[in-house]
C-alpha cells in the first residue's frame, strides 16, 4: 500500500486537508494525527473488504466482503465515501474520484470521527497501534498456514467466528473479583461439643480438626460449579480450559483480541455516527463550504442522512439527537423547572438563554455509549420530530407492519436492539455439565428466541472446539429446552435447570 | 495489496463453487436457475454461506424504524428484514442471503465433474469461427518485448566459442545485436464445430405442465452443457400430436393441444430438417426428444423406428428419448425404442419420474460424452 511508500496527498488536497483542520481545531475538536490516503475505488473496496485495515489475516470472508462491495459498486447501489480506523496516528481514506467538495466534507466527517475515537470513554482501552497489531496477525496466520495448510487454519478459524460475538463488552470496564479463591479461606469446622475449654486439646485433637477441614474442603469443591460463576466471555474460557492445541490457540486468542477492539464501535455506532455527521455539517455550513457547492453538499448530505422506510439509520438518528441536546442545553429545557412545567405556551417559548449546549453535547461524547444516550436523551418529543416508530411481524398478513408509535415501546425496542448489540447473551454456566465434562451455555431468554438453525450449527462449532458435546440452554415457543449437539447428532430435550 | 485480497476472493470463489456442487441436486430440479438466466452469468443464491451465530430470529425481534404511516401499515412486501440497519454495527452483521453471479461456462464444468460427464469430441470441422495466434518459430528480427532470452543467451555463446572469445575463467556472455532471436507467430484460422440441438416435444393432452417444466429444466442443462462444448449451438424446436411443426422456443414450452399422438410425425420432420440443412459432415447434431410415451398405434411406432434407424441415426452424435410420467401414458414407446436400438451407441434412453429424476436423466442423456 501507498502507506509504505512515501505519503502525500496532490497539493490541493493537502491545502484542503490543512483548511478542514483548522476548523476542526477551531471548534476545538481534539484527535490524533489524521493520515489521509487517496484510493482508486477498488482499493477502496479492497481496504474496506479488510474492515479498514491494509493488512488482514487471509480470510474468505474478506473475499465475500469485497465481491460485494465491488458488485455493489459496479450496479452503482453502493459507495464508499469514508473509512477511518481507530488508531494513532489515526488513519482514513479518499476516494480518488470524487469532487472537492466531498473530499471536503469527508475530511470533516473524519475528524468527528477522530475525535470521538480519542475522547469516548468506551474507546479508552482499545489498542491505538492496531493497525500494527493487525499487521502482526496476518503474519502470525500466514505462518501458521505455511505450517499446517490453509484448509485447516481457514476452517478453524470460521468456527472461531461463528463465536466471536460472545464475549463480554462490559470488562473492559468492570473489575471484576478474581473468579478462582483456591486455598485461600479456611473453613470453619466444629468439632465435638466441648463445654470446658481446657479439655479442648483432647476431645478436638489437632489432627482431628484438620481432618474435618480437609473433608469439608473436598465435600465443597466437589459440589463447587466450574466456571464458579456464569461467564460471558465464553471465548476466554475456552481459551483457558478448552483442549485446544497452540495454534489453535494462537487463532483463536487473535479472533478475540480483535472482537474486543471492534466492540467499543459497535456499542456507540449511533453517537460515532451522529457525531462526525454534526460535525462535518457543523464545519461545511459554517466555515467550509463555497457557494458553488453548496447543492452538490446538500445533496450527498442528505443521501448520508436520509431515511429508508422501516430502517433506522444511525447517523440521522444520532446527528438529531446531539442537535436536540444542544438546543435543549442552550435554551434550558432540561432539569427540575422544565420538567414541572405544564403550561403549553410557556414550553413552547421557553428559553433561559443558557447557551451551555455546545459543551454539553462535548461531555456526551465523551461519557455515553449509545444505550445511555438513547436512554438518557431520547424524549417524547423527539421520537414525534423524528417520526420513529416500531415494527412488528404480522404472521397473518405476512408482512412488517407498524405496530406503535408510542414513546416508551419506541424507547424500549431501541434499548433492547442496543443492548448487547442487539445480541443474544449467552453464558457459559458449566464445563462438567452432568459430570461428563459437557459443555453448557445459557441463553438469558429476554422475550426472543434464538434462531434455530444458526443455534445448532453454532452448538458443532462449540462442540468441536470444546471436544466433547455442548448443550445449550434455551426457550422456544415459552418451552425451556436444552439443545445439544454430540459430535454427530443433535437432540434436544424439555428441560428445567 | 491487491494480491492478499486476490488470493481471499479466489477461496471465497472455490467455496461458492463447492457449494454449489454440493446442492446441485436441488438446484436441477428447482428450475429457479433457468428463470434466473441472464445473458452470460447467471445468478444464485446461496443460503448458508454466512458464518453462523447466535441471533436472534428476526421475525419475533423487530425493530425501531423511521418515516410516515399509521399504526398497521404495512412496510412493504420487499422489506426481508428491516430491523438490520441498526443490529449491523460493528461486526455483528445481520444475516443475508448471499447471491453469486456464476458463468454458464463455469455452471457446465461444475455439472460435468459433478455428474462426471465425459468431455465431447466434436466430430466434423467446418465452420471457420475465430483466429489464434500461436508462436510458431524463431525469428532474427522482432519487436524487443517478444525477445528469447536463452536463444540470445545461446547464440551469444556459441559466437563467442567458435570466435574464441569465451573465457571459461570468466563466463561473462555479452550477446550483439545480431545474436538476438525473437519469437515469431502466426495467426492460423481456428476451424469450430457447428452444433444443432433438435428439441422435440410430444404436446398432447396427456403432458401437463408438471411434464413442460421437466422438459424445460432438463432442456437448460442439456443447453448448458453442450453451450460449453460448441461455440455457436443452433436450437430448433419441434411440437408434435397427430401432426408435427417447427416453432419457436416459447411456443415450445407453452403450446398446449389435445390431439393424439403420432410420433412419426415428428421424426420425419427432423429428419428432413436435418438432411436439408444440417448435413452430417458439417454439423453435430443431437436430437432430444420429451413425451409420455403413448403413441398413436403400433403401426406407427413401426414407422418411427424405422426413420430413427434409416434417416436420424446415420446423421446424428445423439438421438436422445426422454420419457417423462404422467398419469395418462402407457409408457409403451421406450420400451420398443430400447427393444430395436438400445445396443446402438448413440442412443440414449431415459425414464423421468419427477423433477428429482432429472439429476440423473442428465447423466444417462450426457454420460456418453458423444
Amino acid at each position: 500500500m501507498r502507506r509504505f511508500s512515501t505519503r502525500s496527498l496532490p497539493p490541493r488536497l493537502a491545502d484542503l486537508e490543512q483548511e478542514i483542520k483548522g476548523y476542526a481545531k477551531e471548534f476545538g475538536l481534539d484527535f490524533y494525527e489524521v493520515i489521509f490516503e487517496l484510493l482508486t475505488y477498488d482499493e477502496v473496496n479492497m481496504v474496506a473488504a479488510y474492515g479498514g485495515y491494509p493488512n488482514r489475516y487471509p480470510h474468505w470472508r474478506f473475499g465475500m466482503e469485497y465481491e460485494q462491495l465491488s458488485k455493489g459498486y459496479e450496479y452503482g447501489l453502493s459507495k464508499i465515501y469514508e473509512m477511518v480506523i481507530n488508531n494513532d496516528p489515526t488513519y482514513a481514506y479518499l476516494l480518488e474520484s470524487n469532487p472537492e467538495v466531498d473530499q471536503k466534507l469527508v475530511m470533516a466527517h473524519v475528524y468527528g470521527h477522530g475525535d470521538f475515537f480519542k475522547n469516548n470513554f468506551a474507546f479508552q482501552h482499545t489498542n491505538r497501534k492496531m493497525m500494527d497489531e493487525m499487521a502482526n496477525h496476518a503474519t502470525r496466520v500466514r505462518r501458521l498456514i505455511d505450517r499446517i495448510g490453509i484448509d485447516k487454519v481457514e476452517d478453524f478459524i470460521d468456527r472461531c467466528l461463528s463465536i466471536e460475538n460472545l464475549i463480554d463488552y462490559h470488562s473492559p470496564y468492570i473489575k471484576r473479583e478474581p473468579s478462582s479463591q483456591e486455598g485461600s479461606e479456611e473453613t470453619p469446622v466444629r468439632g465435638l461439643r466441648n463445654d470446658r475449654e481446657y479439655m479442648g486439646e483432647y476431645i478436638n485433637p489437632r489432627s482431628y480438626i484438620d481432618d474435618l477441614q480437609r473433608k469439608a474442603a473436598e465435600d465443597r469443591d466437589r459440589k463447587k460449579r466450574f466456571p464458579e460463576r456464569p461467564q460471558r466471555d465464553v471465548l476466554l474460557f475456552l481459551l483457558d480450559h478448552a483442549p485446544l492445541e497452540p495454534w489453535e490457540q494462537d487463532i483463536l486468542a487473535i479472533v478475540r483480541e480483535e472482537a474486543y477492539y471492534f466492540a467499543p464501535q459497535g456499542m456507540t455506532k449511533i453517537m460515532n455516527e451522529g457525531w462526525a455527521s454534526y460535525w462535518h455539517s457543523t464545519i461545511m455550513t459554517t466555515r467550509a463550504l463555497k457557494d458553488s457547492e453548496i447543492i452538490d453538499y446538500a445533496d450527498h448530505h442528505s443521501g448520508t442522512v436520509s431515511m429508508r422506510p422501516g430502517t433506522l439509520n444511525p447517523y440521522k438518528i444520532g446527528i438529531e439527537l446531539f442537535r436536540d441536546i444542544e438546543e435543549r442545553w442552550n435554551t434550558g429545557r432540561f432539569g427540575r423547572d422544565w420538567e414541572a412545567c405544564d403550561s403549553l405556551a410557556e414550553r413552547q417559548t421557553w428559553d433561559k438563554q443558557l447557551g451551555l449546549g455546545r459543551q454539553k453535547i462535548f461531555e456526551v461524547r465523551k461519557h455515553y455509549t449509545d444505550v445511555t444516550f438513547i436512554d438518557e436523551f431520547l424524549t417524547p418529543e423527539f421520537c414525534i420530530d423524528q417520526k420513529l416508530f416500531v415494527f412488528d411481524y404480522n404472521d397473518k398478513r405476512q408482512t412488517w407492519e407498524i405496530a406503535s408509535r408510542q414513546f416508551k415501546a419506541v424507547k424500549e425496542k431501541l434499548l433492547h436492539q442496543l443492548t448487547n448489540f442487539g445480541q443474544p447473551i449467552i453464558e457459559v454456566v458449566d464445563a462438567n455439565f452432568e459430570n461428563r465434562s459437557e459443555l453448557l451455555l445459557v441463553h438469558r431468554h429476554d422475550g426472543i428466541d434464538l434462531k434455530l438453525d444458526d443455534a445448532r450449527h453454532t452448538l458443532q462449532n462449540l462442540q468441536s472446539l470444546w471436544r466433547r458435546p455442548a448443550n445449550l440452554y434455551t426457550r422456544f415457543d415459552g418451552k425451556s429446552v436444552i439443545l445439544r449437539f454430540d459430535g454427530q447428532d443433535h437432540s434436544d430435550r424439555k428441560a428445567e435447570l | 495489496m491487491s494480491l492478499k485480497i486476490k488470493q481471499d476472493h479466489a477461496r471465497f470463489k472455490a467455496i461458492v463453487r463447492g457449494k454449489i456442487k454440493q446442492n446441485l441436486r436441488k438446484f436441477i430440479q428447482k428450475g429457479e436457475m433457468v428463470g434466473k438466466q441472464g445473458k452470460d452469468l447467471i445468478t444464485i443464491p446461496l443460503p448458508t454461506i454466512d458464518i453462523p451465530h447466535f441471533r436472534y430470529g428476526a421475525k419475533q425481534q423487530g425493530g425501531v424504524g423511521q418515516g410516515e404511516g399509521e399504526v398497521g401499515q404495512s412496510l412493504g412486501p420487499g422489506q426481508e428484514q428491516p430491523g438490520e440497519g441498526d443490529g449491523k454495527a460493528g461486526q455483528g452483521e445481520g444475516q443475508h442471503l448471499l447471491e453469486v453471479d456464476i458463468s454458464f461456462g463455469e455452471l457446465a464444468e461444475i455439472l460435468g465433474e459433478e455428474l462426471q460427464l465425459p468431455k465431447i469430441e466434436p466430430k466434423g470441422t467446418d465452420r471457420i469461427v475465430t483466429e489464434k495466434t500461436r508462436y510458431t518459430g524463431i525469428n532474427t528480427v522482432g519487436p524487443e518485448s517478444l525477445r528469447h532470452f536463452k536463444r540470445t543467451y545461446k547464440q551469444a555463446l556459441r559466437r563467442q566459442i567458435a570466435s574464441g572469445t569465451y573465457d571459461a575463467s570468466r563466463p561473462v556472455i555479452v550477446p550483439f545485436r545480431e545474436d538476438r532471436r525473437y519469437r515469431s507467430w502466426r495467426t492460423t484460422p481456428q476451424p469450430e464445430a457447428a452444433a444443432l440441438i433438435v428439441y422435440i416435444m410430444d404436446v398432447s393432452g396427456s403432458m401437463g405442465d408438471e411434464q413442460k417444466e421437466i422438459v424445460r429444466i432438463e432442456s437448460f442443462w442439456i443447453d448448458t452443457w453442450l453451450r460449453h462444448h460448441y461455440k455457436g449451438l443452433a436450437a430448433r424446436y419441434i411440437i408434435h400430436d397427430a401432426v408435427a411443426r417447427e416453432v419457436d422456443r416459447e411456443t415450445f414450452f407453452h403450446t398446449r393441444e389435445s390431439g393424439g399422438t403420432m410420433i412419426s410425425s415428428a421424426y420425419k420432420l427432423a429428419a428432413e430438417m436435418i438432411e436439408k440443412d444440417h448435413p452430417s459432415n458439417a454439423w453435430n447434431t443431437y436430437v432430444f426428444h420429451f413425451s409420455d410415451g403413448d403413441n398413436w398405434s403400433a403401426d406407427d411406432t413401426r414407422l418411427c423406428l424405422e426413420i430413427v434407424k434409416e434417416r436420424i441415426l446415420p446423421n446424428v452424435n445423439l438421438f436422445a428419448y426422454g420419457q417423462v410420467e404422467s398419469p395418462y401414458g402407457s409408457g409403451q414407446f421406450i420400451r420398443d425404442l430400447r427393444e430395436s436400438c438400445n445396443d446402438d451407441e448413440r442412443v440414449a434412453l431415459s425414464e423421468i419420474a419427477d423433477k428429482e429424476a432429472i439429476y440423473g436423466s442428465i447423466k444417462e442423456f450426457l454420460g456418453k460424452g458423444k
